[in-house]
C-alpha cells in the first residue's frame, strides 16, 4: 500500500518538478545565448532548388534593440548594410546608394533568398521573458541526452504562440527548436512517458512554422555556443538555410556610432 | 455667298483628282480623332463602370490610418465604427498574410467582407454557402498566378491582433472574372466574421463601401472619398492618354489641312485672271475671297461626308465587336479590360466636324487675302502680283 501511494505522489509531483526545473533550463539556455554585446562574423548558405549561395557578413548587437549587419560576400551582395533599431530596420544597398526602412508586411519577407525573414532576425527576446516552460520528455540526438521543453506563452506580444526546444542537458544549449502558430487546436503532442499531455495545456498549439537545428556546439569565451544552424520554414520547399558562425565575441565593447545610421553609408 | 458655295462646289468638283486626293487626306484625319477619342471614351466609361461595380462603390469610407496607396499603413489603419453610423455601409477589414502555394511563398491581403453584401460585383454569396472550415474567394489572376483552382486548399499564414503567427488551410470556393486587377491580385476575399474570428479584431474594418443610399456626415477618425475622386487616377490616365493622342492626330490634321493650304496657294495663283473677271463682273474682292475660303472650306465638308463612307460602317464595326489588346492593364494595375468597345458620343462626332470644318476654313482663308490686296487689272492680265 505505502508502495502504491509513494508511487501515486510522485507521479502527481512530477509534473511541477519539471516545470521548475524548465525554468531553470530555459534561463541558463538564455544565458548561453544571449550576451550584452556580440560580434559575429557568419556565413549564410541558401539552398537553392539549382545551387547554393553563400552570404557572408559581419554583425555587431547590443543587447536586444540594437543591431547592425554587414555583407561582405558575394559581390552582389556585399555592402548591403542593415541596421536595427527598436522596432525599425534600415538597409542600405551600396548600388542604389539609397537607404530604405523596412517595416509591416516588409519584415516578414526572406531575408536574400534564405529562410530567415527580417522579422526572425529582428526577434531577440529572452525565452524566459516570452514563455512558460515545462519539460515534457527527454530525448538523445547525436549521442547528446537532451530535455525536450514546450513553451507556451506568457505574453501577448510574441511572434509564436508556442516553441518546443531541445536542450543539451550537460550544456544548455538548445540543439533543435521548432515554432508553432496559434491555430488547429485538435492537435496533441507526445510527452513524457509517451501519453498525450491534456488538451488544454497545448490548446493553442498548431501548425509547424519554423524549425532550426543547431550543431557543431563549441565552447567559446566560456559558454557553450552552437556555431552551426539550420533554418527551415516548414511551409516551404527546400532544404533550409544553414547558418554558420565563423567567428563569434561575447561582451565586448561596440562603439555607439556603428549603430547609427550614419554609418550605414560609410 | 449663295453663289460663292455654289462656285465653289463647281470649281472643286472640276479639279477631279486633287479635290478627292485633298478630302480624302482630311476624312483620314477626322476618321482617326473620332475613332481615337471614342476608343478611350470607351475605355474611359468601362473602366469607370468596372471600379464603382467591383471596388469603389457609391465611394469609401476609410480609417483615418490607412492609406491604400501604402502597404505600412495596413498593420495599424482599421478601427471601430460606432454601428449607428454604419447605415449603407459594408465593411472590409484588410489584414497581410502570406500563402505558400506549391511550397512556395507569396505575400497576399486577407481582405475580409460582409458575405451578405451586394454593393461589389464580388460573389460573397459563395462564402456564405460554403461549408469548408476557411473559405475564400479570389480572381483568376491571383488564381493563376497561384495556379489555384476551385476546391483547392491553401496554406495562409497571418498575423493576430497581438501579432502572433497563426497559420492554417482555406479552401478556395469560388474564382471570379474582373478587369478590376486591384480587387486581385495578391488578394483572398473571405467572410469578415471570420476574419475578425482569426485574428481577435472583432467589429474592427480599414474601410466601408458605401451603396447609393449612404449621405455621409463627418465622422472623427474616419475620411470619406467620394466616387469622382476614387476615379481620379483612372481619369488622369484617360486625360494623359488624350493628351499623347492628340499629338498623332493633330499630325494628321495638319497634314489634311497643309495639303487644302496649298491647293489655295497654287488656285490663287492660276486662276488671277478668273479672280480679275469676277471684279471686273462687279464681285467686291471681299465677295472673292469669301469664294475661294468657302472652296477650301468645302473641301472639310467633302472629307466629311468621305469619312462618313468608310468611317460610319468602319467605327460602327470596332463597336461592335471591341478591338483585343495583347497588353492588359494587370501589370500597371490600372482597370482595362481585354477588349475595348469605343463610345462614339455627338459631342465627339460634332466637335471633331467643327474641329476640321473650322480649320479648314482658316486655312483656306489665309492664302485667299491675298485676293484682297490684288490689283483687277492686272489679274484680268494674268500678271503675277
Amino acid at each position: 500500500m505505502h508502495y502504491l501511494l509513494t508511487i501515486a505522489m510522485l507521479v502527481c509531483v512530477s509534473p511541477s518538478l519539471f516545470a521548475q526545473d524548465a525554468a531553470g533550463i530555459i534561463k541558463k539556455v538564455d544565458d548561453n545565448m544571449i550576451s550584452e554585446t556580440q560580434i559575429m562574423v557568419s556565413e549564410m548558405v541558401i539552398h537553392g532548388k539549382r545551387n547554393n549561395r553563400v552570404v557572408t557578413s559581419k554583425g555587431y548587437s547590443e543587447g536586444r534593440f540594437k543591431s547592425f549587419t554587414e555583407y561582405l560576400a558575394p559581390d552582389r551582395e556585399k555592402g548591403i548594410k542593415m541596421l536595427k533599431l527598436e522596432n525599425n530596420l534600415w538597409i542600405y544597398s551600396p548600388s542604389t546608394d539609397r537607404t530604405i526602412q523596412l517595416s509591416g508586411h516588409m519584415l516578414r519577407q526572406s531575408v536574400m533568398g534564405s529562410d530567415l525573414s527580417y522579422e526572425d532576425m529582428m526577434e531577440d527576446r529572452k525565452l524566459m521573458d516570452m514563455y512558460n516552460a515545462k519539460v515534457t520528455g527527454e530525448e538523445v540526438i547525436d549521442s547528446r541526452k537532451t530535455w525536450v521543453l514546450q513553451l507556451n506563452a506568457k505574453v501577448d506580444d510574441v511572434a509564436y504562440d508556442s516553441r518546443k526546444i531541445w536542450v543539451d542537458q550537460e550544456r544548455y544549449v538548445p540543439l533543435k527548436e521548432e515554432l508553432y502558430a496559434k491555430s488547429n487546436r485538435n492537435r496533441q503532442w507526445p510527452c513524457y512517458g509517451g501519453s498525450p499531455l491534456k488538451e488544454e495545456l497545448y490548446a493553442k498549439s498548431g501548425q509547424l512554422l519554423k524549425k532550426t537545428v543547431m550543431s557543431d556546439i563549441k565552447k567559446i569565451d566560456g559558454r557553450w555556443y552552437p556555431t552551426t544552424l539550420n533554418y527551415k520554414d516548414m511551409l516551404k520547399d527546400g532544404k533550409g538555410t544553414d547558418f554558420i558562425v565563423k567567428e563569434i565575441r561575447f561582451n565586448e565593447p561596440i562603439p555607439e556610432y556603428i549603430f547609427s545610421k550614419a554609418s550605414l553609408k560609410k | 455667298m449663295k453663289l460663292a458655295i455654289h462656285l465653289a462646289y463647281k470649281n472643286l468638283m472640276g479639279a477631279g483628282l486633287r479635290t478627292w486626293l485633298n478630302a480624302g487626306v482630311l476624312s483620314f484625319a477626322f476618321v482617326f480623332i473620332i475613332f481615337y477619342n471614342g476608343l478611350i471614351d470607351g475605355w474611359n466609361k468601362q473602366a469607370s463602370i468596372d471600379s464603382i461595380h467591383w471596388e469603389f462603390g457609391n465611394g469609401q469610407l476609410l480609417h483615418g490610418a490607412y492609406d491604400a496607396s501604402n502597404p505600412f499603413s495596413i498593420p495599424d489603419g482599421h478601427g471601430i465604427l460606432p454601428k449607428s453610423a454604419q447605415a449603407n455601409l459594408t465593411p472590409i477589414l484588410i489584414r497581410q498574410a502570406t500563402i505558400y502555394p506549391q511550397g512556395r511563398m507569396m505575400s497576399v491581403h486577407l481582405k475580409g467582407i460582409d458575405e451578405n453584401q451586394s454593393v461589389l460585383k464580388l460573389p460573397t454569396h459563395l462564402l456564405k454557402k460554403s461549408t469548408a472550415n476557411i473559405p475564400v474567394i479570389m480572381g483568376t489572376r491571383m488564381a493563376n498566378t497561384t495556379n489555384t483552382r476551385v476546391g483547392d486548399e491553401m496554406l495562409v499564414r497571418w498575423r493576430d491582433n497581438n501579432g502572433t503567427y497563426d497559420a492554417t488551410n482555406v479552401t478556395v470556393v469560388g474564382i471570379f472574372e474582373t478587369n478590376v486587377p486591384n480587387v486581385d491580385v495578391g488578394q483572398l476575399w473571405m467572410s469578415i466574421d471570420k476574419l475578425w474570428e482569426i485574428t481577435n479584431l472583432g467589429q474592427h474594418a480599414t474601410m466601408f463601401i458605401a451603396n447609393e443610399h449612404y449621405v455621409h456626415q463627418n465622422i472623427p477618425g474616419w475620411r470619406f472619398e467620394n466616387q469622382a475622386y476614387l476615379l481620379r487616377e483612372l481619369t488622369e490616365i484617360i486625360n494623359m492618354k488624350k493628351t499623347s493622342g492628340a499629338i498623332l492626330y493633330i499630325l494628321l490634321l495638319t497634314l489634311g489641312l497643309l495639303a487644302i493650304f496649298d491647293t489655295q496657294v497654287l488656285s490663287i495663283f492660276r486662276r488671277q485672271k478668273e479672280i480679275g473677271t469676277y471684279i471686273a463682273l462687279g464681285m467686291t474682292r471681299w465677295q472673292v475671297v469669301r469664294m475661294f475660303t468657302a472652296e477650301g472650306g468645302m473641301y472639310s465638308i467633302f472629307a466629311t461626308i468621305l469619312g462618313a463612307l468608310y468611317g460610319i460602317p468602319l467605327l460602327a464595326y470596332f463597336s461592335k465587336t471591341g478591338i483585343g489588346f495583347e497588353i492588359t492593364g494587370d501589370e500597371f494595375g490600372i482597370v482595362m479590360a481585354e477588349r475595348m468597345y469605343p463610345v462614339y458620343g455627338l459631342r465627339l462626332i460634332f466637335g471633331t466636324l467643327l474641329l476640321v470644318v473650322l480649320s479648314a476654313t482658316i486655312v483656306s482663308f489665309l492664302p485667299a487675302r491675298k485676293i484682297s490686296q490684288m490689283n483687277p487689272v492686272e489679274a484680268l492680265k494674268g500678271k503675277l502680283q
